[in-house]
């Protein structure tokens, strides 16, 4: 068995699409999960459940919506073209988007627990020794939250990777747009190409057990939060 | 103006920590109190870490001021804190630990130069160390060293020893001392343990439910019968005493005071040293002359000042002053009875024991 070059291109667009997401989630679920962590506003209750709602929500509902926010009557569509950005639903664009809130709380919560488990102390250390808030987030909160954010970049990365219902429902099926793995292994399937979605599904299993190892060896063990230092 | 000015008031769940305290801007004062009594708050709203209303002036520098909405943000606060348990940073090495805050001392700034602490501290061999590889007092130890390299206008210490064994306490207080001796930098000690505060404090504020119940030196408050230090058992006064002369012979050596002089088992202290001494309520006997004979060698003239309850019903407790040096006996109210004791009397203090601090 060998792979097609549609095959391929629907393993570069995922690489492209995961890495691209998991940078932007990131940067995005970094100030986030900081509020999350350290506000006492009421609304900090309720902008969790919305940040947590993809792990419960169905990925189709889910794409469903924001479908339809992204349409043409939808606000974002609308927004999106008085702004001259065309429509997102059936492009790279719109896959992102629409990655960006399917993936958000596998990002942010591991990163929301790394800063909760470090607790007030170390940054009231870090003012007594003249830091000032911004210093102690840079060089005291982000490298004892570290081990949150290496887990963050696993989960949002592979969960991207594995995403389906959404990018069936607002990506489609485009070759070199939105055609990403998983869809491409649908296909083959829909095709009765057993063995090509074997190589493909094996990869995928493969690859994710590889990154989720090397990851785990490389930052898990040396400085896991809450170990009392 | 010099001195620590302190008015701060704050509602807490169960009472409203209220303290009003005007404190020598050196030398060491304890915080003392039992548990829950808002010492570690009082602390904390000085080093703005907690919010109260209120004013706080350290030696002339203001860090609070509500009257004009004035409230300098801890990192602006020129103070040293130490946290009861190990706060150094897991990320950094001992090395680098030291060097966050010094980093962020501009160079005029700095008095307390980075071999001084490490020497006053004794951490020089740890400097390359991982902070987990630290034994509890070495940690406390870099983290003392640490808050004394920001060059502090004002140590502020939570209870650094009550994270640590009877050991490893005996092996920090010492340095505890020569921070004492050797920096001019102000401390204020928060304490529940009364050998600590017996050992190190200067000054000594008791605060109850959030209040302030009394202020004022050391050796006074310890020898006050209205105070419930002179009620617990192990009721002791601190007397700062110099070093007078050695007895080979008998391997005693002389301490003398303001109310006369003490012979205690001879100590490796050059004459003319500085020696706290703590003696024991329970320690002092009352005798009505002194020719007679006894084989305790501590006996001196001394005055009646005061009669206080104890602890047990069957004992009180005298208070003594030996020429302005107050002093206290815990005897069997028989005796008191039996020797006719009255306030005002002439009588003769023998101590039995005397514990040389440090």
């Amino acid at each position: 068995m060998t792979l097609t070059p549609d095959d391929w291109s629907a393993i570069r667009l995922t690489l492209e699409l995961a890495s691209i997401v998991t940078l932007l989630l990131l940067i995005i679920g970094t100030p986030l999960a900081w509020w999350l962590a350290r506000s006492r506003s009421r609304w900090r209750g309720a902008v969790g459940a919305v940040v947590a709602l993809p792990i419960v929500l169905p990925p189709t509902v889910l794409g469903f919506y924001l479908l339809v926010a992204m349409g043409p009557q939808g606000p974002v569509g609308q927004l999106t073209e008085a702004l001259g950005l065309g429509r997102l639903p059936f492009t790279f664009a719109g896959l992102v988007v629409a990655s960006l809130i399917y993936s958000l709380p596998f990002v942010v919560q591991p990163i929301q627990n790394a800063f909760m488990t470090m607790g007030e102390r170390p940054l009231e250390v870090a003012a007594t020794l003249r830091a000032s808030p911004l210093e102690t987030f840079f060089t005291v909160a982000l490298p004892l939250a570290r081990p949150g954010f290496v887990t963050a970049a696993i989960l949002g990365f592979a969960h991207t990777v594995g995403e389906f219902g959404v990018v069936l429902m607002i990506g489609g099926n485009i070759p070199d747009q939105t055609r990403v793995l998983s869809m491409q292994i649908y296909n083959h399937v829909e095709a009765l190409e057993y063995g090509q979605a074997h190589g493909l599904s094996a990869g995928l299993l493969v690859f994710s057990f590889v990154v989720l190892l090397g990851l785990n060896l490389l930052g898990g063990t040396r400085n896991t939060p809450g170990a009392g230092r | 103006m010099s001195g620590l000015s302190i008015q701060i008031r704050l509602p807490l769940a169960d009472f409203t920590l209220d303290a009003r305290l005007e404190l020598p801007g050196k030398g060491i004062t304890a915080l003392f109190g039992p548990s829950g009594s808002g010492k570690t708050t009082l602390l904390r709203c000085v080093a703005g870490l907690a919010r109260a209303a209120g004013q706080v002036e350290i030696n002339g520098a203001c860090w609070q001021d509500d009257s004009r909405g004035f409230f300098l943000p801890t990192h602006k606060r020129a103070l040293g804190y130490v946290f009861q348990e190990a706060s150094l940073f897991a990320h950094l090495s001992v090395r680098a630990n030291l060097e966050f805050g010094l980093k962020r001392i501009p160079a005029s700034e700095r008095k307390v130069g980075r071999e001084a602490a490490m020497e006053l501290l004794g951490i020089g061999h740890l400097l390359d160390r991982g902070t987990d590889t630290l034994s509890g007092g070495e940690r406390q130890r870099v983290a003392i060293a640490r808050a004394l390299l920001t060059s502090p206008q004002l140590l502020l210490m939570d209870e650094p020893l009550a994270a640590l064994d009877a050991k490893r306490k005996q092996e920090i207080l010492p340095y505890l001392e020569r921070l004492h001796d050797e920096l001019a930098i102000p401390i204020l000690y928060v304490s529940h343990a009364s050998d600590e505060v017996a050992r190190l404090a200067d000054h000594l504020v008791l605060l109850e439910q959030g209040q302030v119940v009394a202020s004022g030196p050391t050796t006074a408050l310890l020898a006050r019968l209205d105070l419930s230090l002179a009620r617990e058992e192990d009721a002791a006064v601190v007397i700062d005493t110099t070093v007078l002369a050695h007895d080979d012979d008998y391997q005693l050596t002389r301490l003398g005071f303001a109310g006369g002089s003490l012979q205690v088992p001879q100590r490796p202290l050059p004459v003319g040293a500085r020696a706290r001494i703590k003696i024991q309520a329970r320690d002092v006997s009352i005798a009505l002359a002194s020719e007679h004979r006894s084989s305790i060698v501590n006996r001196l003239p001394a005055r009646i000042t005061g009669f206080g309850e104890a602890l047990h019903p069957a004992q009180c407790l005298v208070r003594l002053e030996l020429a302005g040096t107050p002093l206290l006996a815990r005897i069997t109210r028989l005796s008191r009875d039996q020797l006719g004791l009255t306030e005002g009397m002439a009588v003769v203090a023998q101590i039995k024991s005397v514990a040389v601090l440090g």
